[in-house]
């Protein structure tokens, strides 16, 4: 009968165009990144000699990178649920009829392009924007010190940019909560605060899960908002990896970076749904 | 004695008292309002600097002017770059919709061998970092010999969006009650007839909806774009070049015009499916 | 292959089997249901009264066994080929169309080209002809209802189902669309078959009841018949209350047994004894029962040494909960007819009542089937 076909009938275009164009790549950048520069050869040239320690090369020269990166990605990620979740309570909650207009409010920043966005940071926060003098003349910054070109430009960079990814997928989640069973934890002696830790956070827990991983895989590999907003002593593996392709031409320690951080981004990420218990996530 | 003596006062709530609890109860609408603030000052200025007279490079504030939306493409390639990312926008975006949403029915709809693994596979590339999958096409088409450039983009392009197609109708399918498929089949509609009158109409929105977001995720983006456009200039990597030297106002302008054009198509949007929801 | 959509004539199932995994939702059912009869199927939650359903509908296959629609074998047949329809639980209407087009909706697919007067015609009989241009989610649940029906009418199927149709509704509601709905019945001259988990939902409808219980049926006949005289415990459970005595049979007196019943005898229409040996479970319904004075003589059947436990006044009658010498408590309904309740707790008493109103039951089934059977989940496939 043709019932059964017809699902592999649906997926075959489109997995043969995944096959294709992701797990062909990602298989062609695992053999990249064992590679060798040929003897004598031009830049750019490469044979395959199984060299794994092309990978502990690369980590050990850019662990440091490494480092910043998940660290970056953790703050900014923590950040963004700290400041994401009270909004997407509020708007599910206590936006009434407003609540559609305040959703479209949130995705609205995205149609501006994010570069744009993100150099107009850059901009705000720069020597000539009105956030500097101000935070010196009241002695908060030091004359010499400066907002842009720092750790803590390149975080905010990547909670605002972020931020959408993780309110709508927790909106999503606590919209579905239905609120008499806050007033019912109420009813049965928990304050506002245990209300939030033993019925409201456990019942949006899927919008965190989603949210947060949303935040950390793009924030972990981004090297935009490192390059805009940050310095030499704030680069990412991003921008390793990007350096490494295009300025460099060293594309065996290119693959070998990106597998590592694709890598430790599964097992992260793996460990993490496990752990919040969240298995149905796609 | 007299009735007012009788009666007890009305008790007052004392000042502090009633502050507090205002804070209490509003506390959280205040802190939605940093959020939005925090959310928009980037927006504001971008439109704010759409108005200044800077000539090519708009670092500093030197005066109002209308002459950037009145000449839109005056500065020199700002058109072209956005012309093509309209263009890869909606090519990867058609192909990305028809591929996940089969996708999305295959894996919504039937019951199959291989079913999670689909679904991993739908997953990987929105866990893959986006510079892990602009680099790793990049080395397949040097491998194969093709120049990174339109198409190249446009596969990019379709490669990341098709998950978010994929998981975006396969909510709304999941969403859908399967007893209305079953109540066309009773009513004499057979298994082509409901798919056409029951179950894509009642998806369209899903797909709709996915077709929207492929489209901004496709316009936006930037890093895999980088890796596989070559000298090809999109409208991200003309803002990311000309960073260096001073993004012209007209980027500010076309940005700003992103912004209200999909701001009015929500508001329409929202004001059509109102109306049908009433008359 | 005859022309399926034209079948007229009685449902016929014969020996049908549903078996999901090891389960047997359907258990060797055979069933004939009259052209033109308001058939109800009633079961409680998992007895197989939708599965039966949805196989008639077509939406699900039997594993063994055929389902005939007069001459017309329809067991396999697709569930748009069969002159077939059902109202849904929950309606399934279809959200982005107009009532209008909800209705017409199976009058297109079979290519009738005028709709318009089919339409109107039935929305008037369901009285909402000022609703057809609205969608389904401005409608009340009442009005969906009968949008639901009129949907299914307007095809003049030689079958109609039913599935909970009433569920959703607060009583009130249920009360007066069950009367519309038997009305429309008999307007429409259709074969309804209604399946439901509320025995007063049947009873008000139905012309003949089939009880159903673990995927088989256990009684069928009218609904008057099931509760005066049934068959098995879970009938007499599950069909408002019983009380069941355990009892011997001792002797015979012309057309009625001698019962023993913890040493008191009692009589038993030998016709409504469905024991198979000496061993039974006589049964009496609760308002059956009379409650008198020791000194009060009575006449009938006697059980004496009873001393009333529990008094509940509910308005139109008086439960009174009586405590028997033999340790079981008897569940009593006195109507009010002489305004207040003369009996208080503690008081010692007999209880009475006419031999033609006792029926036995097999000694060996368990007394408590159907008595305490969970809510029916709505959802319920």
């Amino acid at each position: 009968m043709g019932k059964v076909k017809t699902p592999y009938l649906l997926l075959l275009p489109g997995f043969a165009f995944l096959f294709t164009f992701f797990i062909l790549p990602i298989a062609n950048l695992a053999q990249t990144s064992t590679q060798t520069p040929i003897a004598g050869g031009d830049t750019g040239q490469y044979e395959q000699t199984f060299r794994l320690k092309n990978y502990i090369d690369a980590f050990v020269e850019n662990k440091e990178q490494f480092g910043r990166s998940f660290l970056y990605a953790l703050i900014a990620t923590a950040l963004a649920l700290m400041i994401a979740y009270p909004l997407a309570y509020a708007i599910a909650f206590k936006a009434g009829k407003m609540k559609n207009v305040l959703l479209v409010l949130v995705v609205a920043p995205f149609f501006t392009s994010f570069l744009l966005r993100t150099i107009a940071w850059k901009q705000i926060l720069g020597e000539k924007g009105f956030i500097v003098p101000t935070l010196r003349s009241l002695g908060i910054l030091s004359e010499g010190s400066t907002l842009t070109s720092t750790a803590f430009a390149v975080v905010m960079g990547m909670t605002y940019n972020f931020l959408p990814f993780m309110t709508l997928p927790l909106y999503a989640s606590i919209d579905r909560i239905d609120p008499r069973t806050l007033e019912a934890s109420g009813d049965l002696y928990a304050n506002g605060f245990t209300t939030f830790r033993k019925v409201t956070l456990p019942l949006s827990m899927p919008g965190v899960v989603a949210g947060t991983l949303l935040t950390f895989i793009p924030a972990a590999g981004d090297y935009v908002n490192a390059a805009i907003l940050g310095s030499p002593s704030t680069k990412m593996i991003g921008n390793v990896i990007e350096s490494r392709y295009f300025k460099v031409v060293d594309y065996p320690t290119a693959a070998a970076l990106s597998f590592t951080l694709m890598a430790a981004i599964l097992i992260l990420v793996t460990i993490y749904i496990r752990k919040a218990g969240t298995e149905e996530l796609v | 004695m007299s009735r007012a003596s009788v009666q007890a006062p009305i008790p007052t709530i004392p000042f502090g008292a009633r502050v507090s609890r205002w804070f209490g109860r509003n506390l959280i609408r205040i802190y939605a309002i940093f959020a939005f603030t925090y959310l928009f000052i980037p927006v504001l200025y971008t439109f704010a600097f759409s108005f200044n007279d800077g000539g090519k490079s708009n670092l500093i504030w030197k005066g109002f002017t209308l002459s950037n939306w009145q000449n839109p493409c005056g500065a020199p390639e700002v058109c072209n770059a956005l012309g093509n990312s309209i263009k890869i926008g909606f090519l990867a975006t058609f192909f990305a919709t028809i591929l996940g949403t089969m996708i999305a029915f295959a894996i919504g709809r039937h019951e199959f061998k291989g079913r999670s693994s689909s679904n991993l596979l739908i997953f990987l590339p929105m866990a893959t970092p986006e510079i892990v999958l602009g680099a790793s096409l990049l080395t397949l088409f040097l491998v194969f010999k093709i120049n990174p450039g339109f198409w190249p983009t446009v596969i990019a392009h379709i490669v990341f969006c098709i998950s978010f197609v994929v998981v975006t109708v396969k909510a709304r399918i999941a969403s859908l009650d399967p007893r209305l498929e079953q109540a066309a089949m009773d009513l004499y509609a057979n298994e082509f007839e409901t798919f056409r009158r029951v179950t894509l109409p009642l998806v369209a929105p899903g797909i709709a909806g996915a077709a929207l977001l492929s489209f901004s995720l496709s316009f936006d983006d930037f890093i895999i774009t980088n890796f596989n456009s070559g000298t090809l200039t999109t409208f991200p990597k003309f803002i990311y070049v000309s960073a260096a030297r001073g993004i012209p106002p007209q980027a500010n302008v076309i940005g700003s015009s992103m912004f209200f054009l999909a701001l009015a198509l929500v508001i329409v949007g929202q004001i059509v499916s109102r109306k049908r929801k009433v008359s | 292959m005859a022309d399926i959509s034209t079948a007229r004539g009685d449902l016929k199932l014969t020996r049908i089997t549903k078996t999901y995994g090891d389960f047997n939702a359907v258990d060797d059912l055979s069933l004939v249901i009259p052209a033109g009869s308001f058939f109800a199927l009633l079961g409680p939650s998992g007895c197989g009264k939708t599965t039966t359903l949805r196989m008639v509908a077509g939406l699900e296959e039997p594993t063994v066994g055929s389902i005939h629609l007069g001459t017309t074998d329809i067991t396999t047949t697709k569930p748009y080929q069969r002159p077939i329809n059902t109202v849904f639980q929950n309606y399934a209407l279809f959200p982005h169309l107009t009532i209008f087009e909800n209705i017409a909706f199976g009058l297109r697919r079979r290519g009738v080209k005028d709709v318009k007067e089919a339409v109107d015609k039935v929305l008037n009989l369901v009285e909402l002809p000022h609703l057809a241009e609205r969608k389904p989610t401005q409608l009340s649940g009442g009005q969906q209802q009968r949008i639901a029906l009129a949907r299914a009418i307007v095809n003049r199927p030689a079958l109609l189902l039913l599935d909970e149709p009433l569920g959703a509704l607060d009583l009130k509601l249920r009360r007066q669309m069950q009367i519309e709905l038997k009305w429309i019945q008999k307007e429409v001259g259709l074969t309804f078959v209604h399946v439901t988990h509320d025995q007063e939902e049947a009873m008000t409808m139905a012309d003949t009841i089939a009880v159903m219980n673990e995927g088989q049926i256990e009684q069928m006949g009218s609904p008057a018949d099931l509760y005066d005289n049934p068959e098995t415990a879970f009938v007499a459970n599950f069909l408002g209350q019983s009380n069941l005595i355990k009892g011997t049979i001792t002797g015979s007196d012309g057309d009625s047994h001698v019962v023993d019943l913890f040493g008191q005898k009692i009589s038993l229409p030998k016709n409504r004894s469905h024991a198979v040996d000496n061993s039974i479970y006589a049964g009496i319904r609760p308002e059956k029962f009379r409650i008198s004075r020791l000194q009060t003589p009575v006449n009938g059947n006697v059980l004496t040494g009873g001393r009333i436990e529990d008094v509940s006044y509910i308005g139109v009658s008086t439960q009174y909960q009586v405590a028997m010498p033999w340790g079981q408590e008897l569940m009593v309904f006195e109507q009010n007819d002489d305004g207040v309740a003369p009996f208080d707790k503690g008081d010692e008493v007999n209880i009475s009542w006419e031999p033609i109103f006792t029926f036995a039951l097999r000694g060996d089934e368990d007394a408590t089937a159907g008595s305490e059977v969970v809510p029916e989940d709505l959802d319920e496939e």
